[in-house]
């Protein structure tokens, strides 16, 4: 039984968890570099837009310590650093368009040798009128793309027919990720063409690529490992491009090693954010709270660029339904170009910000009829799986696994949903300087790439002839237990012991043309890719022990660190040993292509997500209606995971993701100058979640008769995203806090994030007075 | 090298460009393990001496500011009672001279001798408190020197102890988790030996004299008695004066400033010494925030409570109380707390000293009543009963976080009637400042709730806040009114719960 441990579905820690108590695991500035190497310092703009009329760098070239200036000039083949559509320089010419943009690098034998010269450089100007915001963008027409439309039923007839009918308008602003690791690269320029960049990126082969591109190589040139990052959160998706192209392009420049490391400022000014969004709804419904007709305005700011931002469009377009099935809907989405960063994948991916928009229609159609928001959302929820007939999502999904009532059911008796809401009336009722509110929402959120192509992935596995295994795969580690879930599905798979699996840096070089380990879906992929790997050895090896013992291979089994050839046992290692001197092959590839997905990306239709993921959450919270301050309370969570594959991993992922949900929609506030110039950059004055800001009382489970109704990996489900949206439950219970403040007579329509100017001024603006 | 062991102390003296003679290199303890360096830049961090010339990469860089905490590094010190000292502090803001005669203790050297994790890092492997790790070793130290002050850590300390850490993964549960499950464990007998071991090598290294660093340029003088002190400030007018350097650090890692020549006041052990006299409580230049916030309670629990959200633990054992009036933040919360207990500001020059009200010391933006060679030798507070002193503090985070406004309010009451009133702000203005027409209005008074109502309509003459990313003019101006009100209610008897007290907070749950 002990060689069991560490197996699917066990609590085992994170594989590194020593390393990070201990301080050996290594990070990128961490790695041993010789005495010779150069750091990089980017040169930013300081203009939102502006004409570059010119630029004298001999100066910053002449200074102490300089070895090479890096401008557009120097890139031997394109100036690009984007992730598809190709305009993103990595030095800016003849046009700044966001404050902060890279313009030039410094290599310097030392950053303060650089910090230094940068001051030396001599450029010249012309400030141009600058399109920092939505309304600005939307008022000039500035877009990266057409308006984009998805729409389902007869939405204007529907509406017109509704029995009542309301409009708003929601600001819901972006977020940082703060990742505490800040992008880092460091790059080696070997023989001939070949160069190694170690990288904290969510997608090496993007790097390599980029690095190929913009370096004029062939991407077999180039070799990218990433053995973790220091979280990444979607921030290391594309933002990763930049510094490795400057650090490649540095080394191969110079010959000498080259790395670059983002100061915290820095990082906040170059790398793009959550999109913040404007979403204006119309919606019609009957007396019961039954939702007929929505129509939603998606303004989202996505910067200077393209980046991701239209599949993340697409996705907050996917998830503006939620859990509810609304049979005329139609969502416009309008890509917004701003003379800002350019803003890029975050945990959620526009879910998020599409999920706010029709939880605040459902608050606020419940608030217009007095009803309760749970009574309003129960009553729109998708069918239930069991169902006689399922719902259609507006971009023509079946939802044929909806399991929220259950989830909402448990979670409404466990959090005793009711009793306390009546209790939080009567509190009110005193119109004392503290109120109280509470919200219970739902999460659907839909698994999968909505690129569909992007839904593949490797694994190799290498079995040494000791017995110990090499496990190597596409994905990457930033925390969310990726590698040591993978290593369980493989322990299990071999049934030997976690510790013989040795889980080894992701790297170009063994797993190629991987996808970003996003979308929540690096287990679902990556797992299914190890495990395929690992049966082909199984198979490998029961074939040639088979037929050594004369039997058929379906007698041959692996249990206990043990290969069973009909009667015979042998320890996995000698078994292993026996492979090897009967000249098996012991190393393989697996791959993973997930089934049954299509998207039209010209239509906005098809069936992007394998499945769904669902969970919700009920959050109490209380705001001191003379200062705006305000805390959780309490919060209840009941997330389904599928069949769990590691539960202390799971519950890591639920309640981090629920803490940085909380955080975007209360603390966490990104406030531009009027200039473009990104004011809050420093965790001094851009306010993540600090340890007290958690929920006083947290009660977080896993549904436990959760398993997944399509055959992903041990029937799991992944977790890395949705569980950000259960922090929605708090913005809304904050709203019916406030909401108390004026007899319930005015929704109190708050924007986020829901910070304690927001809070006073909504307040004191519904009429509130106190003392 | 073998650490916990005595090795023969190399003292070496250099002349300093003065003329004098003194010691040319810092003696401290790393991980157990002498060190004697010299030729450091004085605007060396601690941080930078680690991961840069001792490979020792476990303390990360998170911002640079000392902010998220990433940095951790536990300073042992010893106390005058003889007892060893712990402190968290951020290796990422202190500069090197700082730790002169000081036991350094990073995340690589607390493993038990034969290479078992500590009780700190079994915990949070044990709870599942890391994910991406890169906090990590930070929480491992803060936990750490909890730990060996021998906190009973409950929830409520642990949450103080890490204020100053930021997780950007976890949500803190586990790590929260991590924290009390070693309220229940004993220190084991090679940790008590090493501490034993510490003290004894922290003995060996002290040496009382003053000592010069300087590298590059770059100068840092570590004087060593009060007058030795003085002298050096009045004979460097130039020279910057360092306390905790918890902004000074910040001149260096984020403004990228030249500081040629800096003199720190935390090797002056009279410096360090909180006395009362005449019945006012002295505060010299070494004080720290955390020191004095002991000290602070016991005379005013609304100062304590002010200070438990002051930075964070790592901040307020580096930062000092002098320090935080002579940088004349306009959003420092110490110095309306302090305006409002009527304190005082003395300024040394040499030999000669002068007092001023505090409130007189702010002159405008960035600029203080501070001639060249003089410093900040004490603040003075009178130790009166003021029942009626209260400290608000808003702003977007309830710990480590800038106050948008803040408010420290003291009023006398005789016989019903405001008799005397002092309404302290920062946030409201460029420098800390009183309500003067608010105060006055209520002054007169009867001490009820619809005269402070009345009178906060008053601020709108004192203050013409400005708006920046902590929040608008309009809110500042809408919750400072707010403020007066609130106080109102809480003088006159209605019990409010305070949410920035998670603690108190608790009894509001269902």
């Amino acid at each position: 039984m002990q060689d069991a441990q560490g197996h699917i579905r066990q609590p085992v820690a994170h594989d590194s968890a020593v390393g990070h108590v201990s301080g050996t695991a290594k990070y990128i500035d961490d790695l041993a570099m010789p005495a010779n190497t150069l750091e990089l310092l980017i040169a930013q703009s300081p203009h939102a837009h502006a004409r570059i009329l010119d630029m004298d760098l001999d100066a910053v070239r002449a200074a102490d310590g300089v070895v090479k200036v890096l401008s557009a000039q120097d890139i031997p083949g394109i100036n690009d650093c984007s992730p598809l559509a190709g305009d993103d320089p990595v030095f800016a010419e003849d046009i700044v368009s966001y404050a902060g943009q890279s313009i030039f690098a410094i290599a310097a034998t030392d950053m303060a040798s650089a910090r230094a010269a940068l001051a030396h450089a001599r450029i010249n100007y012309e400030p141009l009128p600058a399109i920092l915001t939505i309304d600005e963008a939307m008022a000039a027409g500035s877009f990266l793309g057409p308006a984009a439309v998805i729409e389902t039923g007869m939405v204007d007839d529907a509406l017109a027919d509704s029995l009542h009918r309301l409009d708003g308008e929601i600001v819901i602003g972006g977020q940082e990720h703060f990742y505490l690791e800040s992008q880092a690269a460091y790059a080696i320029a070997g023989e001939g063409n070949d160069i190694i960049v170690h990288c904290s990126t969510q997608h090496p082969s993007e790097i390599q690529h980029k690095i190929a591109e913009t370096l004029g190589l062939a991407n077999h040139d180039v070799t990218v490992i990433t053995r973790r990052m220091g979280g990444g959160f979607g921030g290391k998706e594309s933002q990763g491009n930049l510094p490795a192209i400057i650090a490649a392009l540095a080394a191969r420049l110079t010959g000498r090693p080259a790395k670059i490391i983002y100061d915290r400022d820095d990082d906040f000014r170059l790398t793009g954010k959550r999109h913040d969004f404007k979403i204006g709804y119309q919606v019609g419904f009957d007396q019961t709270g039954r939702i007929n007709a929505v129509i939603f305005d998606q303004a989202m700011r996505c910067g200077m660029s393209w980046d991701l931002s239209e599949a993340i469009a697409a996705r907050a377009m996917c998830h503006a339904d939620n859990a509810y099935h609304i049979e005329h809907m139609r969502i416009t989405s309008h890509r917004c170009k701003t003379h800002t960063q350019s803003n890029t994948a975050f945990r959620g991916f526009g879910g998020p910000q599409g999920m706010v928009g029709i939880e605040r229609v459902i608050d606020a159609v419940a608030h217009h009829l007095g009803m309760d928001p749970l009574d309003v959302r129960k009553r729109n929820f998708y069918p239930h799986k069991l169902a006689a007939q399922h719902g259609t999502t507006p971009y023509g999904q079946q939802v044929h696994d909806c399991i929220l009532q259950d989830i909402i059911s448990e979670l409404e008796h466990t959090s005793d949903y009711k009793k306390r809401r009546n209790e939080i009336e009567a509190f009110n009722a005193d119109q004392g300087v503290i109120r109280r509110g509470i919200a219970l929402t739902p999460v659907k959120f839909g698994i999968s790439f909505n690129t569909s192509f992007l839904n593949q992935a490797g694994a190799l596995i290498h079995i040494y002839s000791d017995g110990s295994v090499h496990l190597n795969h596409g994905g990457t580690e930033m925390g969310q237990g990726l590698n040591i879930k993978i290593a369980q599905i493989v322990a299990h798979e071999f049934q030997i012991p976690l510790r013989v699996v040795k889980i080894t840096a992701t790297s170009t070089g063994k797993v190629p043309n991987t996808s970003a380990t996003a979308a929540s879906s690096g287990t679902d992929l990556n797992g299914m890719a190890a495990q395929r790997a690992a049966q082909t050895l199984k198979q490998r090896m029961a074939e040639f022990l088979a037929q050594q013992a004369g039997i058929d291979p379906v007698q041959v089994s692996f249990a206990d660190n043990q290969v069973i050839v009909g009667t015979d046992r042998r320890g996995f290692a000698d078994a292993v040993r026996q492979c090897y001197l009967g000249r098996v092959s012991l190393s393989a590839t697996g791959f993973y292509a997930t089934p049954k997905i299509h998207w039209d990306k010209s239509r906005l239709a098809g069936r992007p997500f394998y499945y769904y993921a669902y969970g919700a959450a009920c959050s109490e919270v209380a705001v001191d209606m003379l200062t705006g301050e305000s805390r959780i309370l309490r919060t209840d969570i009941l997330h389904d995971v599928g069949k769990s594959l590691n539960p202390a991993i799971d519950i890591g992922q639920i309640e981090g993701g629920f803490v940085q949900g909380a955080g975007w929609l209360t603390t966490e506030e990104l406030v531009w100058g009027e200039d473009g110039t990104l004011l809050t950059h420093a965790p001094s004055t851009y306010k993540i979640p600090a340890c007290s800001d958690r929920p006083i009382i947290f009660n977080v489970r896993l549904f436990e008769q959760g398993e997944n109704s399509e055959e992903t990996i041990h029937r799991s489900k992944a977790v890395g995203e949705p569980p950000l949206m259960l922090g929605i439950s708090v913005f809304l219970a904050l709203s019916d806090a406030i909401g108390a403040s004026a007899d319930g007579a005015i929704y109190p329509a708050l924007d986020a994030p829901a910070t304690p100017e927001r809070l006073l001024m909504r307040a004191t603006a519904l009429g509130e007075s106190i003392g | 090298m073998c650490p916990y062991y005595y090795q023969p102390m190399d003292i070496r003296h250099i002349e300093a460009v003065d003329g004098e003679i003194v010691r040319g290199h810092l003696s401290f303890i790393l991980n157990g393990d002498i060190q004697q360096v010299d030729n450091i830049p004085g605007d060396m961090t601690l941080l930078a001496w680690l991961r840069q010339t001792q490979g020792l990469t476990g303390s990360k860089e998170g911002c640079g500011e000392g902010d998220c905490g990433a940095c951790t590094a536990v300073i042992a010190r010893k106390q005058p009672d003889g007892r060893l000292a712990f402190t968290a502090v951020n290796s990422c803001i202190l500069l090197m001279g700082m730790i002169e005669g000081c036991a350094v203790i990073t995340v690589e050297g607390i493993s038990a001798p034969d290479g078992m994790l500590h009780p700190c890092q079994q915990a949070m492997v044990a709870y599942h408190g890391s994910q991406c790790g890169f906090c990590t070793p930070g929480f491992v130290m803060s936990l750490y020197a909890a730990w060996c002050n021998g906190a009973g850590l409950d929830e409520i300390e642990i949450e103080q102890t890490l204020a100053g850490n930021l997780c950007r993964c976890t949500g803190y549960r586990p790590i929260i988790d991590a924290g009390r499950s070693l309220e229940c464990q004993g220190m084991a007998d090679w940790e008590r030996q090493q501490h034993e071991v510490l003290s004894g090598l922290l003995d060996h290294i002290r040496h009382d004299e003053m000592i010069e660093i300087e590298a590059g340029g770059k100068r840092f003088s570590i004087p060593h008695t009060a007058s030795e002190f003085a002298r050096c400030v009045a004979e460097h007018p130039q020279a910057v004066i360092v306390a905790g350097a918890t902004d000074i650090g910040l001149w260096i890692t984020k403004q990228h400033r030249q500081m040629n020549h800096m003199i720190w006041t935390g090797y002056v052990r009279e410096f360090h010494q909180i006395v009362t006299e005449e019945n006012r409580l002295i505060l010299p230049p070494a004080v720290t925030h955390q020191q004095a916030m002991a000290v602070l309670g016991d005379h005013w629990p609304a100062i304590k409570s002010l200070l438990v959200r002051f930075g964070s633990v790592q901040v307020r054992n580096s930062g000092t109380v002098c320090g935080n009036i002579a940088n004349g933040s306009p959003i420092g919360d110490l110095p309306p707390a302090l305006i409002a207990a009527r304190a005082s500001v003395r300024l040394r020059h040499a030999d000669k000293e002068r007092t001023l009200p505090l409130e007189s010391f702010f002159i405008e933006y960035g600029k203080q009543d501070r001639q060249q060679g003089e410093f900040v030798s004490a603040i003075e507070i009178p130790l009166d009963a003021a029942p009626h002193l209260k400290c608000y503090k808003l702003s977007k985070r309830f710990d480590q976080d800038i106050s948008a406004v803040m408010m420290a309010a003291n009023i006398t009451v005789d016989d019903g009637i405001i008799t005397d009133a002092v309404l302290a702000f920062g946030g409201m203005a460029a420098i800390p400042k009183r309500a003067h027409h608010t105060e006055q209005a209520l002054i007169g008074q009867r001490c009820e709730l619809a005269n402070f109502a009345a009178a906060a309509a008053n601020l709108i003459q004192d203050f013409t806040p400005i708006a920046d990313m902590r929040g608008s003019a309009e809110y500042r101006l809408q919750a400072a009114q707010n403020l007066v009100k609130k106080y109102g209610l809480e003088i006159t008897g209605i019990a409010l719960v305070a949410l920035a007290d998670r603690d108190a907070a608790k009894q509001l749950v269902s």
